[in-house]
């Protein structure tokens, strides 16, 4: 069980919690993950690890707030306990041998993981170019925090009400035909974006490193329901992963993988309702 | 006198068509009079060949003839001397490969029934003797167990016994390991896992759930904070899939995803969050007991239609024949002598057909195994929503990879000195599946039991 030590919201969905987790705030890398469940009926849902203090013994995570158990951990307030948080999971990224030159691409709820991403590749003294990417201004987050850890900072919005206007591939591709060179590109996003990045660097073979979102359960490789095409091979997103080569991702079975429940969330959702409504009323109480 | 029945008294059953509706308990307990009837056909063997056939050596024929005394109490308390989850291993133990396949009545009839009396006497104990058992006094070593499955409990529930201070480590939420996510509600209540690690903690024993060794903590880490013995049984968790086209759709899992999902996430209960497929037509592949759970988890799932696919024949099932016809009695459809070659989606990239090639068994080889050959041209179509792949695991590789010196084998099971389960590092123990590769419960807790031995020792030398 672990305790919210601060909250702050993002945006109006996107929420990050620090949790007091020393055992994981130990060994955390950037790019690896947790997975919690919120109490005794809940789902087991992997997350991201945004940032970690070693010292405080803290964990971060950012998330959206989108089912059901993303929606109740929106919920909790500072002091208020998770049931289970496990971690931390999943091998830390890895970069081509002396990279000097990055770019990172994050998109919507993406940023979250990528900015721990840009801020170590900063402090080791990389050149970090980033290309943030937003539906529309009012779901902009870390903008400040980006503009601090990266060298050149492009902000996009789909429809244009902040920033430039377009895709993060649009920017990705007019910094590529300008003359920008690239020794890896990391790209953490939905999963189309993460598609057609790759598709973007693929003729300049920039390696494009992907954090991948599947459905998990255990986290330890044992259950096989995170598994994703890589190569033309089966490989487990939470023992292997969760970053792989772009290039080599299937990206449409992963989509396709992932909804396999969608059906099943619009009743989750009703059910949902009523918990919330429940958590209200002893909040209240 | 003893009784001269050729038969075991029957135990009651709830009926095929009710019970594959529900997750209750297929086979109820003896009442304390059929316990005692059948007790009284032990013919109380001088050389007692059932006990050699027990893989915990319970002393069979003792706890037996206090049964038929009437003295229950009794009857566990010699159990429980050799067996820490009498409860468990009652209900889950192939006990006609075990101790009732060496039975001397088995000769003419039907071996004593000394699993059935062994889950009577746990229940009985667990019903009407409320006592925990009484934490021995502390030796103050520290002692390390990786995982709380049956070997790990086993080995745990050993140890401290002996008062040593024992810490076991579980990566999932609750303990018990494939107690708890794997075996099924209707086969092992999880009322009872949850009893057996109860009286675990009432010997001290402490458990850290939520740490995954190996990325939480390293087992090296765990011997720096001051552990002086580590008992390694992670199991065998990594589930194996077929390589054939179309594994990777959606609707596609292993059994241990589905398994879990439905016994350790509770998707049977309709409070709880995690999603199954509303699955109309399933295919099970595999022929093991795991194949058997998975196929009648399904079915108790809504499933109308649940294939069992196997590649050989009924014969060479390894699955238990007492699961195998449980499994058919609930309208499980067997398909035997087929294997599938390839999934096919629709065009939301979810499973919808299975397509399998009928095989026959050819002429016994060396070994005596008779092996499966496709029949070319035989290939038929299953129209199916869920694919369940049952076809075995193998141990969990993130512990070796996080611990220099720990060899394995090519399978990548832990190499040990088979006499003291100790690894080829000093001070590591392990047992179990992480050691076999998937096998029984019984014998991981045989594992887990032999390794406490030898760490005592180990322990009481240095």
């Amino acid at each position: 069980m672990v305790k919210i030590v601060a909250k702050k919201e993002l945006n109006p969905t996107v929420t990050l919690l620090t949790v007091d987790a020393p055992r994981i705030a130990r060994k955390a890398q950037a790019g690896q993950f947790i997975i919690f469940r919120l109490d005794e009926q809940g789902e087991r849902i992997p997350l991201t690890i945004a940032d970690y203090d070693r010292e405080q013994g803290t964990v971060s995570i950012i998330f959206q707030k989108v089912g059901l158990s993303t929606q109740l951990l929106g919920a909790l307030e500072i002091g208020d306990t998770i049931l289970d948080f496990v971690g931390p999971l999943g091998v830390p990224t890895e970069l081509p041998q002396g990279a000097r030159r990055i770019c990172v691409i994050g998109g919507g709820v993406g940023c979250a993981i990528a900015f721990p991403q840009a801020m170590a590749l900063h402090a080791k003294g990389v050149q970090v170019d980033v290309i943030a990417g937003f539906r529309s201004k009012d779901i902009v987050i870390l903008e400040e925090e980006f503009n601090a850890v990266s060298d050149r900072f492009f902000l996009m919005t789909d429809d244009g009400s902040y920033g430039e206007k377009g895709l993060v591939t649009n920017k990705l591709q007019e910094l590529m035909d300008g003359g920008s060179r690239y020794d890896a590109v990391i790209a953490i996003g939905p999963i189309p974006m993460m598609k057609f990045v790759c598709k973007t660097t693929e003729p300049y073979q920039v390696p494009t490193i992907v954090s991948l979102n599947p459905l998990m359960i255990d986290g330890t490789g044992m259950c096989g329901c995170c598994r994703v095409t890589v190569g033309g091979k089966v490989r487990f997103a939470c023992v292997d992963g969760p970053d792989f080569d772009g290039h080599q991702v299937d990206f449409d079975e992963l989509m396709s993988r992932n909804a396999v429940y969608r059906e099943q969330e619009a009743e989750q959702k009703e059910r949902h309702t009523c918990r919330l409504e429940q958590l209200g009323k002893a909040l209240i109480q | 006198m003893p009784n001269m029945s050729p038969t075991k008294v029957p135990v009651e059953e709830q009926a095929p068509l009710v019970r594959n509706k529900n997750f209750l308990e297929v086979s109820l307990s003896y009442m304390p009079e059929q316990a005692v009837e059948e007790a009284r056909r032990c013919l109380n063997c001088k050389n007692k060949p059932c006990v050699a056939g027990c893989p915990v050596n319970i002393h069979i024929p003792e706890f037996i003839s206090r049964v038929a005394a009437g003295d229950f109490k009794g009857a566990y308390e010699v159990i429980s001397e050799t067996n820490a989850l009498p409860c468990v291993s009652g209900r889950v133990c192939p006990q006609e490969n075990q101790c009732e396949e060496r039975c001397v009545r088995g000769v003419k009839g039907e071996a004593v029934a000394i699993g059935r009396l062994e889950r009577f006497v746990a229940d009985w104990y667990l019903k009407n003797v409320s006592a925990m058992p009484v934490k021995p006094q502390s030796n103050g070593i520290k002692v390390a167990v990786v995982g709380s499955g049956p070997a790990g409990l086993t080995c745990a529930s050993d140890l401290a016994k002996k008062g040593y201070q024992v810490t076991v480590f579980e990566a999932f939420h609750t303990a018990g390991g494939v107690l708890v996510y794997g075996i099924p509600e209707f086969r092992l209540p999880k009322a009872i896992v949850q009893s057996e690690v109860d009286k675990l903690k009432a010997l001290g024993v402490e458990l850290e759930l939520d740490v995954v060794v190996g990325r939480t903590i390293t087992i090296d880490e765990l011997i720096e904070e001051g552990y002086k013995a580590v008992f390694v049984g992670s199991g065998a968790g990594l589930p194996m899939f077929m390589g054939i086209e179309g594994e990777s759709l959606a609707g596609v899992y292993s059994a241990n995803e589905y398994l879990t999902r439905v016994n350790l996430m509770k998707a049977y209960l309709d409070d709880h969050d995690t999603p199954l497929r509303q699955s109309k037509a399933v295919a099970v592949v595999g022929g093991g007991n795991v194949a058997m759970d998975a196929a009648r988890c399904a079915k108790r799932m809504g499933a109308e239609k649940v294939y069992l696919l196997y590649r050989r024949g009924e014969e060479e099932m390894p699955a238990r024949r007492e699961e195998v016809n449980h499994a058919k009695e609930e309208e499980i459809d067997f398909r035997l002598l087929a294997n599938p070659v390839r999934l096919l989606g629709n065009e939301k990239g979810q499973v919808c057909q299975i397509e399998c090639v009928r095989m026959r068994l050819q002429a016994p080889d060396e070994s005596g195994r008779r092996s499966p050959k496709e029949v070319p041209g035989s290939n038929f179509f299953l129209p199916v929503d869920t694919v369940i792949m049952a076809l075995g695991t193998s141990p969990n590789p993130l512990i070796r990879a996080t611990t220099p010196g720990l060899e394995t084998n090519r399978k990548g099971c832990l190499v040990v000195n088979e006499e003291t389960m100790a690894t080829t590092r000093e001070g590591i123990y392990a047992g179990g599946d992480a050691v076999t590769g998937a096998a029984t419960v019984i014998l991981a807790m045989g594992a887990g039991k032999k390794a406490a031995q030898a760490m005592d020792e180990y322990l009481s030398a240095n």
